[in-house]
């Protein structure tokens, strides 16, 4: 699916990024930090917004590219209003947490890494959330829960509907 | 601040805080020491955790009602760097984050290198699925933190420190900036602490989710801004580090281990533990286990007392299989071991590590090739594809291992296993790869048995393994259809108060009629 970014639409955003960039750029290694805001604000990292980096921190875009492909939190398509993370750590996985993923994806007719087409969910896997004494753990955007079980999935998602 | 306003709040604080634990029973007078009530903590000798659930970390009053900042005025008053480092090499402590390096080793080198900027970093990447220790000091008590750090860079000649924290723990990121924020508006960090001329700050980064920048190099990698891919070892970070400057990098529970041995000495903590790893250590106790949570034990226990006497064995009275230490680097531990002292020395000597304290407990459902697996696919998925074996050397063996699993394998591909093993762990880069075989050198060579089964048999006997399994209903059946109710595919045929039947044709092992059978106390679905 294309996802086309709105610059009309994140007008303060945009201003709001722009104040950050010009704060941090005097800093050493002010692009992770960089792409941390651009992913928090706009909830990933549009083209256009990489331009924006690339400009004002003086790095090649392609480097940009490289480094955020790197690392696992920054995705390049939208991430969803709600962002549901099923741990996958050791101990939540020998707890089952691989069905609990599944019952999600059947839920919502996603796959992990994917959004749902009204940008309202999106599934991710975290690798232990460090709530390993009461796995299997999920967490939606920064809400915990704890000892979940298959037949939860569907009231859990009712919270966020 | 100064040492008079310290001694003020502790006494001014620490009785009204005790009195108030006592009276919610939470805590309890032990050998002089306030320690948490309870059987779980009966056992434990928490030095690391000391203020975990029981100061307030929102309050920096409270952390120093239970002695915090003492230790880092004692340093910066009464000793000089050299006696600092001294006594931390004294204290043999060796690093938690793994590796178990002997810290006052590591900061003399980076305090005899002459050099105008050194950089301190805590490493509070905590990358070991199923590890938490971490996460629950810098949120519980995250001064004890800050002030090792400043112990630290006072140590090695730093003014500026650097905590790198994983992404997945913003409840660690906001009590960290609070306490920073508190610290500083009190003296205790930033220009001029105590009025002794000393400056230190400290400054948050944070991951993005990518393991292996829990690697030194990597870390440093990423904190520069690049992509976090460890450096060959040319130099000593110690040496050359962030932007090329002496560098320590410590981990979490490392930093909180220093103020106590700054205050009680270095012969006092050499008393707690054995000979070569002195101290105590931190494990996240998880899995099928009783009791899980955070144990913090004298060096030297025994895995048995550890899983037993403090978890309380298996849930659900099931059998116990092994417990994993030490996440994607380190091994599967047998019963036969179970009586193995859990410290640096004899966990290696049975294939295992130590690692940052992850301890995840197996019974008899678990299988140990599905493990191996899981672990081999972590590595697959981190591996920062700089070097060769790794990047294609991990691929390879969790390729084999899924035959294996899916009942494809022949015994000529073990021996393909065994030997890729040998490969990546010798001509890996970093740590990532020359560690990521142990899970499966570890279950090859305690449960080979199950391997056989597997490729042999075609069976797997955790009754784990999907492809390997199939699912009947016995004559205990009572016709209740709640079975045929929940497949998900129509499997399940069959009528009401008579035995329904599977078919194994259109079965996809979900699972779901054996969870929901009623049938007590043996359940009429069986798996096979
Ligand atoms: C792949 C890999 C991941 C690591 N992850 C961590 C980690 O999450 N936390 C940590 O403290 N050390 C980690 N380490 C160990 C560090 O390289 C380093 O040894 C440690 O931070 C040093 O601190 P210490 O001496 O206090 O243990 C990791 C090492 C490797 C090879
Ligand atoms: S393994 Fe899931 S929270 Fe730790």
């Amino acid at each position: 699916m294309e996802y086309k970014f709105d610059l009309e639409k994140n007008e303060v955003l945009l201003k709001e990024f722009k104040a950050f960039l010009s704060e941090i750029k005097k800093n050493n290694g002010a692009l992770m930090p960089a792409l941390q805001k651009a992913q928090e604000l706009f909830n990933y990292l549009p083209k256009e917004v990489l331009k924006l980096i690339s400009d004002e921190l003086n790095i090649p875009l392609a480097e940009i590219y490289g480094v955020a492909t790197f690392y696992s939190q920054f995705s390049f398509i939208p991430k969803g209003e709600n962002q549901i993370n099923v741990c996958l750590g050791t101990a939540c996985y020998v707890k089952g947490a691989q069905s609990i993923l599944e019952e999600f994806e059947k839920e919502l007719g996603i796959k992990q890494g994917e959004t749902t087409s009204d940008l309202k969910f999106s599934i991710g896997q975290a690798r232990c959330l460090g709530d390993c004494s009461k796995a299997p753990v999920v967490m939606i955007n920064s809400d915990i829960f704890p000892l979940v079980k298959k037949k939860d999935v569907k009231k859990i998602l009712d919270n966020y509907r | 601040m100064d040492r008079d306003r310290l001694l003020n709040i502790r006494n001014e604080k620490k009785p009204e805080i005790v009195e108030k634990l006592i009276r919610d029973d939470v805590v309890e007078i032990r050998a002089e020491r306030v320690v948490l009530k309870g059987d779980y903590y009966k056992n434990q000798l928490r030095i690391a955790l000391r203020n975990c659930d029981i100061i307030n970390p929102f309050d920096i009053e409270e952390y120093i009602a239970f002695d915090g900042y003492f230790a880092l005025y004692k340093a910066l008053n009464d000793l000089s760097q050299r006696e600092v480092v001294d006594i931390m090499k004294n204290s043999l402590l060796r690093g938690r984050g793994g590796a178990g390096f002997p810290t006052g080793k590591k900061w003399e080198e980076a305090f005899s290198f002459d050099a105008d900027q050194k950089y301190i970093i805590c490493n509070a990447d905590e990358g070991d699925p199923g590890a938490f220790m971490d996460r629950s000091i810098l949120e519980k008590d995250p001064h004890s933190v800050l002030e090792g750090m400043a112990i630290g860079g006072y140590a090695i000649g730093a003014n500026k420190g650097f905590i790198y924290v994983r992404a997945e723990y913003p409840q660690a990121v906001k009590t960290l900036r609070h306490a920073i924020a508190q610290a500083k508006e009190n003296g205790l960090l930033g220009e001029d602490i105590f009025g002794m001329g000393f400056n230190f700050d400290i400054e948050l980064r944070l991951g993005s989710g990518a393991f292996v920048c829990g690697e030194g190099t990597a870390l440093i990698e990423s904190i520069e801004g690049h992509r976090g891919m460890p450096r060959p070892k040319l130099q000593r970070t110690a040496h050359v580090g962030l932007w090329g400057k002496p560098t320590i990098i410590n981990n979490v529970e490392t930093f909180a281990n220093v103020a106590p041995i700054i205050l009680n000495g270095a012969e006092w903590f050499r008393s707690i533990g054995t000979e070569k790893s002195p101290g105590t250590k931190v494990f996240s106790l998880v899995g099928k286990i009783e009791n899980a949570g955070l144990v913090e034990v004298p060096m030297g226990t025994k895995l048995r007392d550890i899983v037993f006497d403090i978890g309380g064995g298996c849930q659900n009275n099931k059998e116990y299989k092994a417990v994993q230490t030490g996440g994607p680097s380190g091994g599967c531990i047998p019963k036969e071991y179970l009586d193995v002292s859990v410290d640096f020395e004899s966990l290696d000597s049975i294939g295992s590590i130590m690692g940052s304290g992850g301890m995840v407990v197996m019974d008899e459902n678990t299988c140990m090739i599905d493990i191996a697996k899981y672990f081999l696919e972590f590595s697959v998925d981190e591996s920062c594809g700089k070097c060769i074996p790794c990047r294609e050397g991990t691929r390879r063996m969790y390729e084999i291992l899924e035959l294996i699993t899916e009942g494809k394998a022949e015994m000529n591909d073990l021996e393909e296993l065994e030997k890729l093993s040998h490969v990546v762990s010798n001509t890996s880069l970093c740590g990532l790869g020359q560690t990521a075989p142990n899970p499966v050198v570890t279950t090859l060579k305690y449960y080979k048995d199950e391997y056989l089964a597997h490729i042999v048999d075609k069976k797997c006997p955790a009754k784990s393994c999907k492809a390997l399994i199939t699912y009947t209903i016995s004559d205990r059946c009572i016709g209740c259809s709640i079975c045929k109710k929940n497949c998900p595919v129509d499997a399940i045929d069959g009528e009401l108060k008579k035995k329904y039947s599977i078919d194994n044709e259109k079965c996809i092992k979900c699972g779901s009629c054996y969870e929901v059978c009623p049938v007590k106390p043996v359940k009429a679905v069986e798996i096979y």
